[in-house]
């Protein structure tokens, strides 16, 4: 006790004044995340359990889950459900989502892997390379989205040019039109545009592992095939695991791109894409909000398991 | 790469290969976007005629440059905000320690996770109450749920591997933590401000969601919603042309400046882990 | 120009308690010099000392008025540190200057300060330059530089020679020993863990293991009177040899001390000691012998001069009986 009335008598500590400007240092950051983040997500699931439309935000009734999933019993003794749980719709867009999700990282890791492989090799020419694989990073999605949808236009697109002249097709397909290939169209998109970033997290990874190990192996006469199998691809396991799953959550919440290469097709609308539509598009305001929820719900079931599983040690501390 | 002849051959191969693809969409789009008339509709590997006509148009028309000016204030505003916010709030995170950091830091991360479609809906009724809905402050507001997270986050890490006892000295001296941010660890930092500042100009930039929904006008569009709802003389007609010289217009300044800052932005891209 | 005292100070981190209670009274003008072990506490005990830690519990005095609560900045010291710790960004002459700027001191008293600091230091010629274009050396001199503007009551220097090499330690070691002189009323406390700088620049050493005070007193006292076996051993190059057994015994003792230049060779057979060269160093102006004489070790012994004796020979050895120390069970010395 008088340990601490001395102290306060002599001013705050050097630890109590880091601490205090800590505070004041944090408080406009936390102050911005709330009203941007926590704040707008409180209020869409307050909106996903009332019937607010665009036009009447503020005249909005609670009907509770009903957006979710309400069930009714009609007089003639048919049960009626209703709700986004057992919107054909919602389902559709939930497992064009799932597909997207699983198909796109698939090949963006193993794409990224091959790239970023090469360029830990020593070659001339390496700079360049990795100046080649960050364009299609750098350039905004609508923009590949359109650049793209141009190169898969069904009549004076390049790539039905190319594959005619080689002879794969026989016909002009309407990739981004077409329900069968539409899909096939937006993965085109999303792995070439995404694989620079998935390759330059694993070259990160791979450039921690010390060069004389794969020496070691090379004089011990190690086919190159199983040093990758058995000694590189469990050393990068952690940059990988970060890698995918960054992406995985990124994958889950696409938008721009399917919006825009392939506008209304029931083929790739996803959970963003039929949540918005709903939201502004249909004036289903609360109908979309609950869309949104349900996204926001799988995603976040999605990243407590993955903390909790504790494959990734998120918060840095171990750096220290 | 001391192997024998033909697995160089088929190295190099890949290599090229890798490079093509990376390459050529866009050198497609602007071989396109000089071509005009029937000479649009053919498909040309290489650049056959160069007519600035697209561009002509694109730039002649007042939306488009307005578009431009809106993007260019949005980005430019988004990403002082966040650096202002983030530097302080960087020390704190990387440099004091208190209980529940570590919560912290995983709260900003989860944040950064977010889908923002779970947001979209607040947002929109935030923006109309604040009156907003329609200018740009609207998207300044709201690309801070996805520009301030990644760069508190980045700064933490750089400002971590800053030296203990730099920090120290400085208290020594008499620093006070606000000393020590502006006149010790700023000028130490400005390499990885200006890589976050870089990224975050470019998600900022390149964001679409917020920017659709929030806008109404077409005076009051930002580039990538420019682009994706250009239409032509009718409805069916979609003006190729021009969209591919928009497209070129808004990503040359991106890719030079990618190409300048590539090292410092894979640096930031790894340092973040975060998405780009 | 400050008496430093510590009443029971003990430092704990979380459950950890690394200083475990000490009591030291520092001298006005006094170089003070703390040694031991790696990790025994040293660079802790200087940090609470200059306010970086906090200190758990226990007080810490400056001129009879305690400081624990304070602020480094307001408790008048001074801190060099191992890294250097130079402001990368800042010409020699601003990182020399910050602290005063810092306290908004008067510009001309400042560059008075800076520029006196520099000609002792002899780094006048540096003072336009960047960290990054000196020496080792000569960043070191200005990182003692900038503790000299600040006019501290007190120096601390954290291991301040410990990444330079072995001729620039040397040299600059002199110098520290200079500034001591030069600046005779400012207390200094200095760390290191290298026996030989503690000897040579100490008016006092004091001796820590595993955070706690192990002896207090001159070179000459602890050298002379070491107050355990770990201060004997700590103090002293080479090592102290230790002795158990039937030749403890015959001196009455649990360990005999022996240090290698109180050990003579004697004429054949003629000494108390009998055994074989196993292995010599020879450093020039000194001869290092290592004879196995069924201790656990093989004792060294310290010759001055050039010696010729061939590995394998047999030698025999007398110690000299005057400076020999004899220590109990519990490694206390005996009387
Ligand atoms: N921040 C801290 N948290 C927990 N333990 C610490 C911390 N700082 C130091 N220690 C522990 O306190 C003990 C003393 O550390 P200190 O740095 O004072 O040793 P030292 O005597 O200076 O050693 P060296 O000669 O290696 O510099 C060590 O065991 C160390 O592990
Ligand atoms: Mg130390």
């Amino acid at each position: 006790m008088t340990d601490l009335t001395l102290g306060r008598a002599a001013g705050p500590s050097l630890k109590q004044r880091r601490q205090r400007a800590a505070f004041w240092f944090l408080a406009p950051m936390l102050i911005a995340l709330f009203c941007v983040a926590a704040w707008p997500l409180l209020r869409t699931i307050w909106f996903s359990m009332t019937d607010a439309s665009l036009s009447g935000l503020y005249d909005a009734e609670w009907t509770g889950f009903d957006n979710y999933l309400s069930v009714r019993t009609l007089s003639s003794g048919r049960v009626v459900y209703r709700g986004t749980l057992v919107d054909p719709d919602w389902w559709n867009a939930v497992w064009n989502t799932v597909r997207f999700a699983l198909i796109s990282v698939g090949f963006e890791t193993a794409f990224g892997l091959v790239v970023a492989l090469v360029m830990n090799a020593e070659f001339k020419g390496r700079g360049l390379v990795r100046a080649a694989i960050l364009i299609p990073w750098a350039i905004p999605t609508i923009v590949s989205a359109k650049m793209w949808g141009w190169m898969l236009n069904d009549q004076f697109g390049i790539i039905n040019d190319i594959l005619m002249g080689i002879g794969l097709i026989d016909q002009k397909i309407a990739w981004t039109a077409s329900v069968d290939t539409a899909m096939t169209a937006v993965l085109i998109v999303d792995i070439w545009k995404t694989t620079p970033f998935m390759a330059l997290l694993i070259l990160a990874g791979l450039q921690m592992v010390p060069r004389d190990i794969y020496e070691a192996a090379r004089l011990d006469g190690v086919h190159p095939v199983k040093v990758f199998f058995r000694i590189t691809l469990p050393l990068i396991k952690p940059a990988l695991m970060v890698a995918v799953i960054f992406r995985m959550l990124d994958a889950l919440r696409i938008f721009d791109l399917v919006y825009v290469l392939t506008p209304n097709s029931a083929a790739t609308k996803t959970m963003s894409v039929i949540s918005r539509e709903n939201m502004i598009d249909f004036d289903k305001f609360a109908y979309g909000a609950a869309q949104s929820t349900l996204l926001f719900a799988i995603i976040a079931v999605f990243v407590s398991l993955y903390i909790w599983l504790g494959r990734v040690d998120l918060s840095g501390e171990s750096q220290r | 790469m001391t192997r024998n002849l033909p697995s160089r051959i088929a190295f190099y191969a890949l290599v090229a290969v890798i490079v093509l693809f990376a390459v050529f969409p866009f050198y497609y789009a602007i071989v396109t976007s000089f071509s005009t008339g029937t000479a649009l509709f053919q498909v040309n590997y290489w650049p056959k005629v160069f007519d600035l006509a697209n561009y002509k148009a694109v730039l002649g028309s007042r939306n488009f440059s307005r578009s431009i000016l809106n993007s260019v204030f949005i980005a430019g505003c988004t990403v002082g905000f966040a650096l202002f916010l983030a530097v302080t709030a960087s020390y704190a995170l990387a440099r004091v320690r208190f209980r529940g950091r570590g919560l912290l830091l995983m709260t900003i991360l989860a944040v950064s996770m977010f889908p923002q479609i779970a947001v979209l809906a607040g947002l929109f009724e935030l923006v109309r109450f604040l009156g907003i809905f329609n200018t740009p402050w609207a998207m300044i507001l709201s690309y801070t749920i996805f520009t301030l997270p990644f760069t508190v986050w980045v700064l933490t890490t750089f400002m971590q591997d800053l030296p203990v006892e730099i920090e120290e000295a400085a208290i020594v001296d008499g620093a006070s933590p606000w000393v020590i941010i502006t006149r010790v660890f700023l000028p130490l930092l400005w390499p990885a401000l200006v890589t976050t500042g870089l990224l975050a100009f470019i998600g900022a930039w390149n964001e679409f969601l917020f920017a659709l929904t929030f806008t109404s006008s077409e005076s009051m569009r930002t580039v990538p919603v420019a682009i994706a709802l250009l239409s032509g003389a009718s409805q069916q007609e979609i003006p190729w042309g021009p969209i591919l010289a928009a497209s070129v217009i808004v990503t040359v300044p991106l890719i030079v400046l990618v190409l300048i800052f590539q090292r410092k932005i894979v640096a930031g891209l790894t340092a973040g882990g975060v998405k780009g | 120009m400050a008496k430093i005292e510590l009443k029971n100070v003990t430092k704990s981190y979380g459950a950890v308690e690394v200083i475990k209670g000490i009591d030291l009274e520092i001298r006005k003008g006094e170089f003070m010099v703390f040694v031991g072990p790696s990790g025994c506490g040293k660079s802790t005990l200087l940090r609470l000392i200059a306010g970086l830690e906090e200190i758990t519990s226990g007080d810490l005095l400056f001129d009879d008025q305690k400081v624990n609560h304070l602020v480094p900045s307001d408790r008048g010291i001074a801190m060099v540190f191992q890294s250097y710790a130079l402001y990368p960004h800042m010409k020699v002459y601003d990182n020399m200057a910050f602290g005063m700027k810092l306290a908004r001191a008067d510009k001309a008293e400042t560059d008075r300060r800076v520029r006196e600091a520099a000609r002792l230091l002899q780094i006048e010629h540096l003072l336009d330059r960047l960290p990054k274009q000196l020496s080792g050396g000569q960043r070191q001199r200005v990182a003692i530089g900038r503790a000299i503007v600040r006019d501290p009551r007190v120096f601390l220097f954290d291991e301040p020679l410990s990444n330079l090499d072995a001729a620039l330690r040397v040299q600059t070691r002199l110098e520290i020993a200079k500034l001591h002189h030069a600046m005779d009323d400012t207390t200094m406390i200095y760390v290191t863990h290298d026996q030989v700088e503690a000897m040579t620049l100490a008016d006092r050493i004091a001796v820590l293991r595993d955070g706690k005070l192990e002896q207090v007193g001159t070179p000459a006292e602890l050298y002379e009177n070491p107050k355990s076996i770990f201060v004997a051993g700590f103090i002293g190059s080479p090592k102290m040899n230790f002795l158990t057994g039937s030749f403890a015994d015959a001196r009455g003792c649990a360990t005999l001390g022996a240090r290698p230049e109180h050990i003579e060779l004697a004429p054949d057979g003629s000494g108390e000691w009998q055994g074989e060269v196993v292995h010599a160093e020879d450093l020039g102006s000194d001869n290092y012998l290592f004879v196995e004489i069924g201790a656990d070790e093989p004792v060294v012994v310290r010759q001055p001069g050039k010696l010729a004796i061939p590995y394998g020979s047999r030698v025999s050895l007398q110690p000299q009986a005057q400076h020999l120390h004899r220590f109990g069970v519990d490694g206390q010395p005996l009387r």
